[in-house]
């Protein structure tokens, strides 16, 4: 195999879209944080990014297939280090979701996304069949819910949630009979009520019930959802500009540079802002559908879809939240939101992308 | 490299089908994933355009709300003040607590009730009436106690109670021990039933009004308007500017024309006793004082929230709530009599030589009527009657006359209606006659009837206040000035039908009362002051004490007026139960000797400066020794 990859054959207009998404997300931590104990986010921000391109750099130039052959040994890893969480995790807000490593905060299951698309990409390629059977479903499936499991007794729902589409979008690629798709929602429904009873706790049992009604409880769960669309709302057309917004600037809004940035944008730059930076995310998400597209192989396609996947239920979730479409779960907007691990996962994955497309030029 | 090689696992199951073009592999199903993530930017963007193109007002006025707090600044309302400025009602600074129900968490109120003392039932209905009002509302409590303030200060974070907002109020202080409570009265919050009437339409749920006596009548005046600080604050409260200030606007002060010195006066000559004291100025029908016996202390329950004192005061079966000095209706008794004299000498039915002779009593209609000395007062002239009071004569003046002629008069002298006193509530008194009785009771009158009211008892009833007008007319020669508290430049007055001379001879009748011999008045003389004056002791008629066997004791009278040939005062007082007028001659006494003592005193004050101003002091040398001498010696003295 040849080994020409030059710099100049990465994906430079994702790298450059993911970019100005991340600028946009930058001056936004600015904007929402400037005056609070936050006030120093915005340039952490830069130098995760700054770390995230470079992580991007050194993961475009190995080849994917040295990941894919140790998918295992990468999921065994995870395992362990979410396991340790749980053991010696640093607890934030009543959960346990940090390692401290040399003064950072890792949130693991950040980085065992990254696992589960080798492990999906890697599980689904050996398959050698157009189609999954139910028993290499079921083992998938319980590939994957090890670690969900683990994540969701930290407890952290919205990622461990996270996991789902990267397996979906797998099987639904590799070829699902429709049997299967009806067994599996007859399973959903037997299983979601026990899972309201048995393992919700109260307070994301509120998030639910606030999401269907938040006029319920105004000052309780439905805060958060209310203050956000105040906030999304009274930006308007053209936004009240930056800095300006006062559900920002006055916090009515919850956790501005984190989980509500968008929020927090739309407040600042209208309607107008929400559009193009929607567009944004639309490009970058069809940028890597066409690396998959041109994926040299199954194995890549599956890689760039999980990752694709992925994003798009991060920005589904995070956005629709913001707007008060979709219910609390507090997971972060990619590539936006204030966050070392969150940053440097997503550039991860954009690397594993960029090594994709690289492939590409290896004849 | 690789540890997938496609080909290689291929060629291993040869039994599979071969498996697809990599490069093909999916293409629709991916081509399906880029419609469905359009699906899901179109529901994304949609949401937007909801919130930011469709109703972003809707929100912007949310985001406003969010951040604007709207505190109101209470107007203070004006001071009283007495006729030489002196204040008798004030305000003083007082913390309250607002519990806005902005913020309030339910479970919250059950703690700060009991932190703060409050009843927990009154504090949720409370909080449910202002519910329709702005949200820093309502006021909880007024007048925090150092106490109550400091709970207020170490709960009001915003982890605790962030709902509890203390203000600044201006709390009415009246004075103390319920001096000139009831023309006063005192100030209340609005009540829910006050806020359906038309007299309370301008006001709004929570505002402080006046619910009686002065505070009430001139509450336009007394009543500033209050107003608003909006301060922009984060989500926990703290303060970070300014947004807007609308000052309040203070009531206006309003002068009275009592004068304390002779309230006080009279306050103290009536302590003890259930009654009534007026003291007006007949030129003008300025009122000087005003007393109503048993009073109360208008600050338990001038506050915003009524204290229990109030249920205590309400209940009491003297009823010091009760404003005796205009709502007070009795039969006047002999204190009706010069009005009696009047109108038999206007109507011809007596004249100077009319003499009748007592004999301690007379029949008239078939029943025999006593006179109040049993050994009767032999021959009377009019003179005479009115200084002994003898019932007989003027039960011949009243016979004489026939009832309709006595209502003339006493109409006249402004009886049996209000006398329009700038005080809310006045009752009128009644002032019977044919076509009363008609209309009330669909029944002739008899003239048997008559009789009784020539000397102030039957039907006939009076205020304190009516009959300190009607005698003060009286001896004004016939012009009655309409009784007020607030000066006014022209006061209003009607000219009675009277002769001069007529009027002097029971003006001559009511000095007689007092400054001759055998008089009933005696007890009101004053030296260097004539006075005029008239005794009474009237029957109280209950229906209750009649049926419980026991008789009431007679109410005590006396009106009086000075100086006799120029009245500048005219008084009247009504002691209940207080058995013979002549006992409460001396009340009246005090007060009108208060007045003229004072009148003295600036007279003398006036005669100084005026002196001084002929002789403007020459430049001041150096201040006088100390002298020695004045030093008190204790011991020496004590020797």
């Amino acid at each position: 195999m040849a080994r020409y990859r030059s710099i100049r054959d990465l994906d430079w207009p994702l790298l450059i879209i993911t970019l100005v998404i991340c600028g946009m997300g930058i001056l936004q931590i600015y904007s929402a944080a400037h005056e609070t104990v936050w006030s120093d986010a915005w340039w952490k921000q830069t130098l995760w990014v700054g770390a995230g391109v470079v992580i991007m750099w050194i993961m475009a130039k190995v080849d994917y297939h040295t990941l894919l052959s140790r998918a295992f040994v990468f999921y065994g890893l995870a395992l362990g280090g979410l396991v340790l969480v749980l053991a010696i995790g640093g607890k934030v807000f009543g959960s346990k979701r940090w390692i401290s490593v040399g003064g950072f905060h890792l949130q693991i299951s950040e980085f065992v996304k990254t696992v589960i698309i080798l492990l999906v990409a890697r599980y689904l390629t050996e398959l050698k069949s157009d189609r999954v059977e139910g028993r290499d479903l079921l083992k998938l499936g319980g590939l994957v819910l090890v670690p969900m499991l683990l994540v969701a007794k930290q407890p952290d729902l919205g990622t461990a949630l996270c996991y789902i589409p990267i397996l979906a979008i797998g099987v639904f690629l590799a070829g699902l009979r429709w049997q299967y798709l009806v067994t599996i929602a007859v399973i959903l429904t037997l299983v979601l009520p026990a899972g309201w009873h048995f393992v919700l706790k109260d307070y994301q049992k509120a998030r639910l019930v606030t999401f269907l009604d938040p006029g319920r409880d105004p000052r309780g769960s439905g805060y958060q959802v209310i203050q956000s669309k105040i906030a999304v709302g009274a930006g308007g057309m053209w936004g009240r500009g930056v800095t300006r917004g006062t559900q920002t600037k006055y916090r009515f809004l919850p956790v501005p540079h984190t989980d509500f940035i968008f929020s927090s944008f739309a407040e600042e730059h209208g309607f107008v802002g929400v559009v193009v930076m929607l567009g944004l995310y639309f490009v970058l998400l069809m940028q890597i559908v066409q690396n998959a597209q041109m994926s040299p192989d199954r194995a890549g396609m599956y890689i760039c879809m999980g990752v694709c996947a992925l994003l798009l239920f991060h920005v589904l979730v995070n956005i629709g939240m913001v707007a008060g479409r979709m219910p609390v779960t507090g997971i972060p907007l990619p590539l936006m939101s204030y966050g070392g691990s969150n940053v440097l996962s997503f550039f991860l994955m954009l690397g594993l992308v960029n090594s994709v497309r690289l492939q590409r030029f290896v004849s | 490299m690789s540890v997938i090689d496609p080909e290689s696992h291929e060629s291993r199951l040869p039994s599979k089908p071969p498996l697809r073009d990599d490069t093909k592999f999916a293409t629709a199903k991916i081509a399906f994933f880029q419609y469905a993530a359009i699906g899901i930017f179109i529901f994304l963007i949609a949401g937007f355009w909801d919130l930011q193109v469709r109703n972003p007002e809707v929100y912007y006025e949310a985001a406003e709300r969010n951040m604007i707090k709207a505190l109101p600044i209470p107007a203070p309302r004006g001071k009283i003040l007495d006729r030489d400025g002196r204040v008798i009602v004030d305000n003083h600074s007082s913390y309250g607590l607002i519990l806005s129900r902005d913020n309030l968490k339910f479970d919250h109120v059950q703690p700060i009730a009991a932190g703060l003392g409050i009843d927990y039932q009154r504090l949720v209905a409370r909080l449910q009436r202002f519910r329709s009002r702005p949200r820093y509302e309502p006021i909880i409590k007024d007048e925090l106690t150092p106490g109550e303030l400091a709970f207020v200060t170490a709960h009001r974070d915003p982890e605790t109670f962030p709902e509890m907002e203390v203000l600044r109020t201006q709390r009415r202080l009246y004075p103390q021990e319920g001096l000139a409570a009831h023309v006063i009265g005192y100030v209340g919050e609005v009540s829910e039933a006050e806020l359906d009437s038309p007299e309370f339409i301008k006001y709004d749920q929570g505002d402080v009004v006046g619910k009686a006596g002065i505070e009430r009548q001139y509450n336009d005046i007394l009543m500033g308007k209050d107003g608003q600080r909006q301060v922009v604050v984060d989500n926990r409260g703290n303060e970070h500017e300014v947004a807007s200030i609308k000052e309040a606007v203070p009531g206006k002060s309003l002068q009275l024309t009592l004068d304390l010195d002779l309230q006080v006066v009279a306050e103290l000559a009536m302590q003890g006793r259930n009654g009534a004291v007026v003291a007006l100025d007949p030129r003008n029908g300025e009122v000087l004082a005003m007393v109503s016996n048993p009073s109360y202390d208008p600050n338990k329950f001038a506050g915003r929230i009524r204290s229990e004192d109030w249920k205590e005061i309400a209940s009491n079966p003297d009823n010091p709530m009760l404003d005796r000095a205009i709502q007070a209706q009795f039969a006047p008794g002999s204190t009706f009599k010069p009005i009696m004299a009047l109108a038999g000498l206007e109507k011809g039915v007596i004249d100077d030589d009319f003499k009748i002779h007592c004999p301690g009593g007379a029949t008239f209609y078939g029943r025999y009527f006593k006179c109040w000395v049993k050994q009767g007062h032999g021959v009377v002239d009019l003179h005479k009657g009115i200084v002994h009071s003898c019932d007989v004569f003027f039960y011949n003046v009243g016979n004489r006359l026939g009832i309709d002629n006595i209502a003339e008069y006493a109409d006249m002298a402004g009886l049996g209606k209000k006398t329009g006193i700038d005080l809310p509530n006045e009752a009128t008194g009644v002032v019977p006659s044919s076509a009363w009785k008609m209309r009330l009771f669909r029944q002739k009158w008899y003239a048997g009837e008559t009789i009784s009211v020539s000397i102030g008892q039957g039907a006939l009833t009076v205020t304190p206040l009516q009959l300190a007008s009607a005698i003060g007319g009286l001896g004004m020669g016939g012009v009655w000035y309409k009784p007020h508290l607030v000066k006014s430049e022209q006061p209003e007055h009607r000219i009675g039908k009277v002769e001069a001379a007529n009027a002097q001879k029971v003006i001559y009748g009511m000095w007689g009362v007092v400054n001759e011999g055998g008089g009933t008045g005696g007890r009101a003389r004053l030296p260097g002051v004539s006075v005029c004056g008239k005794t009474g002791s009237a029957q109280r008629l209950s229906n209750e004490a009649v049926k419980a066997g026991h008789k009431l004791k007679d109410n005590a009278w006396f009106v009086a007026f000075a100086p006799c040939e120029a009245p500048e005062i005219a008084v009247s007082v009504l002691w209940e139960g207080g058995e013979h007028g002549m006992l409460a001659a001396p009340v009246a006494r005090d007060v009108m000797k208060a007045y003229f003592d004072k009148k003295a005193r600036e007279a003398k004050a006036q005669a100084v400066a005026g002196i001084n101003k002929a002789m403007p002091p020459t430049i001041p040398t150096l201040p006088p020794e100390p002298q020695e001498e004045e030093k008190p010696e204790a011991p020496e003295q004590q020797e």
